[in-house]
């Protein structure tokens, strides 16, 4: 290869983009070609001055809400079929801490409300408020042996509480939440800037050991009860992540009987 | 809504302005909302770009056609080709790559806004989104040679540019 070969190739190169046989033939020529060397280093900076340097520009804060509401005034067009894979590329994204994101949670109502599925827009709707109102704990505090207690006498049930920041999802607190009519705990953990809130309230079925994922309008929902207990979790992290933090909680919690 | 700081992001360098940038966001979630079912890949992002950036396009030819941003050609006034020194220099680190490394947050975004679109939007979406050629191609609608030629050409275009403006403001002894 050659210098006129060679540098249209460097920026391909620079990219990662080049294939192997043509990336080979290139290294051997900039080993003995200090004008090539010289070309990439160039643009190397050029790359990493840009990368370093060139603003982000962020989205301002009210165009998310004003998006939001005009989807909203044109979403009676939408079959609802198809709204719920168009909800899952518009879904809710990172840490949705504000009021257009309960406009979006409000936005698609997919599913046939069935009793399971009242229960999971209830833990849903809950998830979202509870970030929204910064109300997201009544008792903030990581370590289990101070969470744990602060439920005697709230609740007629004992939730387990152990925390999982070992394992990357630490405990932020717990509160005392309203689903289905009646008092349940809330259990919050963290992953980077994603919240898991993890509800415990007694069984209303059969037990299941091995977790239900269901997706309710971009949260991730599982449901599993062990120990006459139902526990359902809500997240926006993405189901690989949210399956870690239950293997996690799973191998954690003292072995509960899967039957009540 | 994932990707709206991509979107915005890319809105903002092709408009260069952040009320505008903000207008073709809004319309063009609005349109890929409405066509959603016109996505059948993987990549949600590169689709939502690739909406973005057309949107962006149909929106300064109608808008702002006057001060359309033009390709200057190559080799033009910016062909200020510092000679490359030979083997003397090879292993040391040369006065422009220096004086690269040195460049200020000012001097890169002045020189990139200064690009014409066609340049600033393929090293945006390569240099800030990490996007493959690929993916680049599709957004632009381009075949992916002049993605990479074009790359190579907006990258060679800034350095002569930034190896200008340095020289300008302060490249002492050079």
């Amino acid at each position: 290869m050659d210098c006129d070969a060679a540098k249209p190739l460097l920026s391909v190169y620079l990219d990662g983009e080049l294939g192997a046989g043509e990336s080979l033939a290139l290294e051997t020529h900039l080993e003995g070609c200090a004008d090539c060397r010289e070309v990439l280093a160039r643009a190397e900076a050029a790359s990493a001055a840009i990368r370093g340097q060139a603003e982000y520009f962020r989205s301002p804060g009210p165009l998310r809400a004003r998006i939001l509401d005009q989807l909203q005034a044109s979403l009676p067009a939408a079959p609802p079929a198809r709204a719920a894979a168009r909800w899952r590329v518009f879904g809710i994204g990172s840490l949705a801490a504000s009021a257009a994101a309960l406009a979006a949670s409000l936005l698609l109502f997919i599913n046939a409300p069935g009793p399971a599925n009242l229960i999971a827009d209830q833990i849903v709707a809950s998830h979202v408020r509870s970030m929204m109102a910064q109300h997201l704990t009544d008792v903030a505090s990581s370590d289990q042996h101070t969470v744990k207690p602060w439920f005697d006498g709230k609740l007629d049930l004992a939730p387990p509480v152990v925390d999982l920041a070992k394992a990357g999802f630490p405990l932020v607190g717990g509160r005392l939440d309203y689903i289905d009519h009646r008092p349940v705990a809330a259990l919050v953990y963290r992953h980077d800037k994603h919240l898991i809130n993890l509800f415990v309230m007694p069984a209303t079925g059969a037990a299941t050991a091995t977790a239900d994922v269901t997706l309710v309008r971009g949260y991730e929902v599982l449901r599993w009860s062990a120990g006459g207990m139902d526990f359902w979790a809500v997240s926006d992290l993405n189901p690989g992540e949210l399956k870690a933090w239950h293997d996690a909680l799973t191998a954690a919690l003292p072995p509960l009987p899967a039957a009540n | 809504m994932p990707h709206l700081d991509a979107a915005y992001n890319l809105a903002r360098w092709l408009t260069r302005n952040d009320h505008d940038a903000e207008d073709v966001v809004q319309e063009a979630y609005l349109r890929a909302f409405r066509f959603f079912d016109g996505f059948h890949g993987d990549n949600a992002r590169a689709w939502l770009l690739s909406i973005v950036r057309h949107t962006c396009f149909t929106w300064l030819k109608r808008n702002r056609s006057r001060d359309q941003a033009v390709e200057p050609a190559d080799g033009g006034a910016g062909a200020h080709q510092t000679s490359v020194t030979g083997a003397a220099l090879a292993d040391l680190e040369s006065p422009e790559v220096l004086l690269l490394r040195a460049l200020d947050r000012r001097q890169v975004n002045q020189a990139l806004e200064a690009l014409s679109a066609d340049y600033r939007e393929v090293l945006i979406l390569r240099e800030i989104e990490e996007l493959s050629y690929r993916d680049i191609a599709r957004i632009v609608g381009v075949p992916i040679g002049t993605v990479m030629s074009r790359l190579a050409r907006a990258r060679a275009q800034l350095q002569r540019a930034w190896l200008q403006v340095q020289a300008k403001d302060g490249g002492h002894g050079l």
